[in-house]
């Protein structure tokens, strides 16, 4: 089969070769240095039903040979009209109710659910074409003007060819219903005569209208016969001469049998009493009754439908569909679904003078049953994906497309959803419309979602909560731990440690709570004084998910027992973040500066016991700087200085810790021996 | 009454609504709203007619959808909106600048009338970025409060060019909402579930008290008080959770009640009629909750549709009301809650209340009015 394709504008692959990088959602086209050797080929191609929008250019502003120039392709060129959000946050709403309706009804009852459900797509579209329309005629720059008004005609040919599909495959019309509701079909779609109508009725005398014939064999071609003897009454008030003529005619369209639709009769009754109806009419005009007037004449002749008589009144059709529909409702009346493809052709009444449209094809596949071939023709016709993926999902949920799988990915329903999706994903506010879709592809639509989500940009806080609300609600958690990395990278970056440290905690990361708890602690040694103590001292459990975490609350902590004199539980705490081995080695040195007001406090607060630990955390810290030195011989003159202060904090240390030793050991003497 | 809700698709994602408050003596019901929008490529503010603008040529003189009167662009997501007075509406900025836009009902136009360039952010307030998203501002003309996510508190006065009062690193945590009060108290709440309250009288940069959520930290994201009994406030959480607090005892929550499946957006107590609250969700519901189901006879007013000076005198009603919001359990026996939005899917951002009329948008793209929201 032949892959439709669509020129890149402004690319020019007969002159320079091009190269492509795939995207999820857009596709990146680039000129490349080489000139074009050897054979050339065909244009720049996207893959079936791609549309081709944006030539996004960027790079040198001469247009000479050696400017590459960057194209960004998207897939879905009607994502991005303003109009549209309408269709696609409606429909949206839709598609969740179709999907979330499952299966509860059987049966006639979910047939009438089904149709509904068609219904209220056709209405979305409809109200979206009147806006549209309503756009068009404000609308004062002409540019603009033609824009909208393409739109509505696209628009309207959806609907078009969603209702035939409604009445032939979701409503599955049986023969008899089925040729009312092609009636409706028409008479909805068929609007061009309508001015023509709306003028004669309007007109003083319809009657003497030059148009009057043409507004009464509308109204019969249609179908509406009790418009057309309403009118002709007019006329044959005005003739009595051929009074009778009219009432004959009047006679043979008030009893034209029409199959009902809730009625008892059978489609063997309808059958017989259309036989006698014929023949009445076939005997009138036989025996010359309308022979003086041809228009009564010819009118009775497309009763009867005869072929050349209708297709005379072509013009007042306009399309092959309405000649059809006619053609059927005067001579096959009780016409069945399957039947219609042995009556449908176009070739009759386009008669080789125009060759048919994209939307003459699509009309005859739905006409011939072929769903398969009406959704490809749609998918390469139109210029989005939003049609066929509702159409498809719908027409799948009906149970008709289940023998069909694509040799490539999942079926064409999730194909269809996935490409709409995707679209919908790389559009900057329409994105969330997205989940919901990927939510009901069931074979990619996590992989999907997981790749695009990463990619929104989030650019405030609320932003990102709503994005990791979808993804918390999936159990996404590789993409959770992601976004709230960012964010706390961010917070990070801005000097905001407290969100950072909220980021972390909400994304469990141990290693990032780590990270900024140092932050606090390097700033805590910087200053003396802590920063966001608001924060700090509300961690709660939330204390546990990293040890430094955990030592910067314990650390916090015993500030706060100092400042509110505990001192022997501020003693204890302080011992113990050092045994314990909460607090990171390079800390200690702090910590046991920390102890020096405590034993130097006119009070005894440290115990022998607790004394000699301290001396103890103080011996294991210098031996290990001490053979941290030995190993790095040759220190560069500039650390001196550090170490000779490091060197009077340890001999203070190592006073202070024998000086209390030596006053404890009194006072604890003096209380045993009491 | 579903059927009263008129919709309007406007092809925005909506992220506030705003009734245009009443001048004093009104009786009518209010028939202007602003809705402000986010993740646009170009955002808006945009005023809406619901009324029946006095056009007699109008064809349907009921229920008539939200007409569009004017719209002007906005740089950034709106963040939030308050209106200062009947043409004034102050509008916070994702880009971190707060704005003040004046209504021109004579020729249905907006302007901007003063602005507060990068009131709230990061590190450096002059270089070219570095804008903190504000992500609050509450009204009490001429004093306008902003709060942001760079933890700023800044005050201002309408037509003052600088902020009276700046509170730099007020909170170490983002702050996502503020109300008054009193005239010189605010309340905000922070996203490590604290309820904190500010007397911008004193010049320490500290709350005067801090209220918290227990274990959890669950950020909260919205804040309204009573409108007579001001020592009960309400606050909506990320777990969906409606907490109501009692700000005369304790540090915790009076109670607790579990109504939405993800972060409440918004909460506001019906304001001349506040035994009803409303609150909104991600989760795509918007949740009435009455306590007036006591009583026996419900305020007459509401079913004309206009304001009551009659509704204050009866006192004591309004005590087992107030009461009705602290009682212990009140899911149990004095409350009715009803989801007004039994099918939407999408996020409802934001709503507000004001006589017998509501009105909400949501991320799907739509704004909803319903104007017999007691009938």
């Amino acid at each position: 089969a032949a892959v439709p394709s669509q020129v890149v504008p402004g690319a020019d692959p007969s002159a320079r070769q091009l190269c492509f990088a795939w995207g999820p959602a857009e596709v990146l086209v680039c000129e490349t240095l080489f000139g074009r050797r050897g054979g050339s080929r065909a244009a720049a191609r996207a893959g079936g039903g791609w549309a081709v929008l944006t030539g996004c250019v960027a790079g040198s502003r001469e247009g000479g040979p050696s400017s590459p120039r960057l194209f960004v392709v998207r897939k879905d060129q009607d994502i991005y009209i303003q109009t549209l959000r309408k269709l696609f946050n409606e429909s949206h709403g839709i598609f969740i109710g179709l999907q979330r309706s499952e299966e509860e009804l059987a049966g006639k009852a979910r047939k009438a659910q089904l149709v509904q459900v068609s219904k209220n797509y056709r209405s979305v579209i409809r109200a979206c074409m009147e806006d549209m329309h309503q756009a068009a005629l404000s609308a004062r720059d002409p540019a603009l003007h033609s824009q909208y008004s393409t739109q509505v005609s696209i628009l309207s040919a959806m609907e078009l060819i969603w209702n035939l599909c409604e009445i032939l495959f979701v409503e599955a019309a049986a023969a008899g219903p089925l040729m009312l509701r092609l009636l409706d079909w028409v008479r909805l779609h068929v609007c061009d005569v309508d001015n023509m109508v709306r003028e004669v009725l309007s007109s003083e005398n319809p009657s003497k209208h030059e148009l009057f014939w043409n507004v009464v064999d509308i109204f019969v071609l249609q179908g509406r016969m009790d418009e057309a003897r309403h009118l002709l009454s007019k006329e044959a008030s005005a003739n009595p001469t051929s009074m009778n003529m009219y009432k004959i005619l009047d006679d043979l369209m008030k009893k034209m049998p029409v199959p009902g639709l809730g009625n008892t009769q059978t489609l063997t009754e309808m059958e017989l009493k259309w036989q006698h109806w014929h023949e009445e009419c076939q005997r009138y005009l036989q025996d010359g009754t309308f022979a003086s007037h041809s228009h009564m004449e010819s009118i009775c002749k497309i009763l009867l439908g005869d072929e050349g008589a209708i297709l005379e009144r072509k013009e007042l059709m306009t399309t092959w569909y309405h000649f059809l529909v006619t053609q059927l409702l005067y001579s096959h009346p009780t016409v069945k679904p399957t039947e219609l493809r042995l009556y449908a052709q176009m070739d009759l009444f386009l008669g080789g003078e125009s060759s048919p449209e994209p939307l003459d094809t699509i009309l005859m596949a739905a006409f011939e049953f072929e769903m398969h071939q009406v959704i490809k023709e749609c998918s390469i016709a139109l210029s989005n994906w939003w049609f066929v993926a509702h159409l498809t999902d719908l027409l799948d949920h009906c149970k008709l497309l289940q023998s069909h799988n694509l040799y490539f990915g999942s079926n064409m329903r999730e194909f269809l959803l996935l490409e709409y999706a995707s679209g919908l994903f790389s559009h900057h506010s329409l994105w969330q419309l997205g989940v919901d879709y990927f939510d009901h592809c069931p074979e990619y639509g996590r992989v999907y979602l997981e790749l695009h989500i990463e990619r929104i940009p989030l650019n405030t806080e609320q932003k990102a909560l709503k994005v990791l609300r979808i993804c918390e609600q999936r159990q996404m958690h590789e993409q959770v731990r992601s976004i709230c990395k960012i964010m706390a990278m961010k917070a990070l970056r801005n000097n905001r440690l407290g969100s950072a440290l909220s980021w972390s905690i909400r994304a469990k990361d141990a290693a990032f709570a780590t990270l900024i708890s140092d932050r606090f602690l390097k700033d805590y040694c910087e200053r003396g004084c802590f920063s966001d103590l608001d924060l700090i001292d509300n961690l709660g459990p939330s204390m546990l998910l990293s040890d430094r975490l955990t030592f910067l609350g314990k650390y916090r902590e015993f500030h706060r027992l100092y400042g509110e004199k505990r001192f022997s539980e501020a003693a204890k705490l302080l011992l113990m973040l050092m045994t314990a081995h909460i607090a990171p080695c390079s800390f200690w040195m702090t910590l046991l500066t920390d102890a020096l007001p405590l034993l130097e406090h006119k009070e005894v607060i440290f115990s022998a016991e607790q004394t000699y630990e301290l001396m103890r955390c103080l011996e294991d810290l210098t031996a290990g700087k001490a053979d941290k030195q030995k190993f790095q011989q040759s220190n560069p003159n500039s650390a001196h200085l550090q170490d000779d202060v490091e060197t009077t904090k340890v001999e203070m240390l190592r006073l202070a810790l024998a000086r209390n030793l030596a006053r404890v050991i009194v006072k604890e003497g003096t209380l045993e021996g009491s | 009454a579903m059927e009263d809700v008129c919709a309007k698709f406007v092809s925005q994602k909506i992220s506030k609504t705003r009734w245009r408050p009443l001048p004093a003596a009104a009786l009518q019901p209010p028939d202007l709203f602003a809705t402000g929008s986010w993740d646009n490529e170009d955002n808006s503010i945009s005023i809406w007619s619901v009324g029946d603008l006095g056009n007699a040529g109008l064809n349907s003189e009921y229920q008539v959808e939200p007409q569009l009167l004017c719209d002007i662009r906005h740089n950034g997501d709106v963040m939030d909106m308050q209106f200062l007075d009947q043409e004034r509406i102050v509008v916070a900025s994702s880009t971190g600048t707060v704005t003040v836009f004046r209504h021109h009902q004579n020729n249905q136009t907006l302007s901007a009338n003063q602005r507060w360039e990068k009131a709230h952010y990061h590190v450096d307030q002059d270089t070219c970025c570095g804008g903190a998203a504000c992500t609050g501002v509450i009204c009490n003309n001429p004093e306008i409060v902003t709060v942001g996510e760079d933890g700023r508190i800044n005050l201002f006065r309408a037509d003052h060019k600088d902020a009276v009062r700046t509170i730099d690193n007020a909170d170490s945590s983002t702050l996502h909402a503020v109300t008054f009060l009193r005239t010189t108290e605010i309340l905000t709440v922070n996203s490590i579930g604290q309820l904190k309250i500010w007397d911008l009288r004193q010049q320490r940069n500290e709350p005067s008290q801090i209220f918290s959520l227990t274990g959890d930290r669950v950020p909260l994201h919205c804040v309204d008080r009573h409108p007579n009994q001001q020592h009960i406030v309400a606050t909506g959480g990320q777990d969906g959770m409606l907490s109501i607090w009692d700000i005369r005892q304790g540090t915790m929550p009076v109670s607790l009640l579990n109504a939405h499946e993800a972060e409440v957006w918004e909460v506001h107590f019906h304001p001349s009629n506040p035994d009803h609250l409303f609150t909104c969700s991600e989760d795509g519901s918007l949740w009435h909750w009455d306590t007036s189901t006591d009583i026996s006879e419900k305020p007459s007013f509401l079913h004309q549709g206009g304001r009551s000076t009659t509704y204050f005198s009866h006192t004591t009603t309004n005590q087992s009301v107030a009461s009705a919001w602290l009682s212990n359990d009140p899911t149990k026996d004095r409350m009715e809650i009803t989801n007004l939005i039994p099918n939407q899917t999408l996020s409802v951002n934001s709503l507000d209340v004001l006589g017998p009329c509501l009105v909400y948008g949501t991320d799907a793209e739509a704004i909803y009015v319903n104007k017999q929201l007691f009938a």
